[in-house]
């Protein structure tokens, strides 16, 4: 088994340690953004993830990470 | 936002949620962050539209402030925000975006939309009772998009929705009011829920006629968003949305095929009976 895990996310993939959670990716993904964790939604695989279960939500390889942003809309 | 234009007796509910103005006003396409906060002020809403998307893809987002100034005009003037479910495609995406615009926004309520052709952007009233039916289990209260068609309209009150937002015509055509039998329809035989026309319209005389019908509100945004001078366009279509509502209240008179003379003259001046 790998020591590594490789997830997909808005910014291409990302290799992360196995046993990562959905927290552990999110600090990677937002460092590249200028946002801090509270100021997006998450979902793995389409499915949402809320705030205080992303500490308790493992990653599998291949799994996407998706982050969500309010903007303007109608 | 308090106006002396809105009559106190004169209001309308989102869920446990009293309102006064019936002009709920989208936030898209505007010139610039504070074109959108004049044009929120001028429109006097009390009701606020907002979307989501992975904004992660646009490295900064690209959101270039206009977020921030709609959530602090909202907070400054005591209005509600409505996130939406825009581009949607099946009732599950709809589902997940919803949990993720509460958690993001702090509101229970959610536009719920859910397209079901590419070129109309017709509303897909399969999944949106799909959809609507597991919120509303999950404690939204849900306001869908949907079609004027009377049956899908029944469904998604047989499940529990308590608002309903007909399209007058497709969004962002301007058309108007395309059928209004339909929204006639609509109004008479659901007599208890709430209606807020919602797409379509295009001038502020749509917004009226819409009122007219009886609707308890309408929901716009390119009309103003895309006006030349969009302040002055939010503040046409508050004064009509009131001009409508007030000619709904008042009754209009019935309509005739032949002419009835108004002036009670007794016939031809320099004719003797």
């Amino acid at each position: 088994m790998s020591d590594l895990i490789t997830i997909q996310t808005d910014h291409g993939p990302l290799q992360l340690p196995a046993g990562s959670t959905l927290a552990t990716a999110l600090t990677h993904i937002l460092s590249h953004a200028k946002q801090d964790s509270h100021s997006v939604a998450t979902a793995v695989n389409g499915q949402f993830v809320a705030r205080p279960a992303r500490a308790s939500c493992p990653l599998a390889d291949g799994d996407t990470v998706l982050c969500f942003s309010p903007i303007t809309g109608g | 936002m308090s106006s002396p234009t809105h009559t106190a007796d004169d209001t309308w509910q989102i869920g446990e949620t009293t309102l006064s103005s019936r002009f709920l006003l989208g936030t898209a396409g505007y010139p610039s962050p504070d074109t959108l906060r004049l044009a929120i002020l001028a429109s006097g809403s009390q009701v606020l539209t907002l979307g989501l998307k992975r904004t992660l893809a646009v490295p900064g987002g690209g959101d270039n402030g206009f977020v921030q100034i709609i959530r602090d005009t909202a907070r400054a003037h005591g209005a509600h925000l409505l996130p939406n479910t825009a581009g949607c495609r099946s009732a599950q995406e709809a589902i997940t975006l919803a949990h993720m615009a509460r958690e993001l926004l702090g509101t229970h309520w959610i536009k719920l939309e859910v397209v079901g052709d590419e070129q109309t952007l017709q509303p897909d009233p399969f999944e949106l009772v799909a959809a609507a039916a597991q919120l509303i289990h999950d404690g939204f209260e849900v306001l869908p998009y949907c079609t004027d068609d009377l049956v899908s309209a029944r469904r998604l009150v047989d499940v529990g929705c308590r608002i309903l937002m007909p399209w007058a015509a497709p969004i962002g055509s301007g058309l108007g009011l395309l059928n209004p039998w339909a929204l006639r329809t609509l109004r008479a035989r659901l007599p208890d829920i709430t209606l807020i026309v919602d797409a379509g319209l295009g001038a502020p005389s749509h917004a009226t006629a819409a009122m007219e019908l009886g609707m308890d509100a309408v929901l716009l945004n390119s009309a103003v968003s895309q006006a030349h001078d969009p302040v002055r366009m939010a503040r046409a279509f508050r004064h009509a949305v009131e001009a409508g509502r007030d000619g709904h209240r008042a009754g209009l008179m019935p309509t005739s095929d032949v002419a009835i003379a108004s002036t009670p003259v007794s016939g031809q001046p320099f004719v003797l009976p």
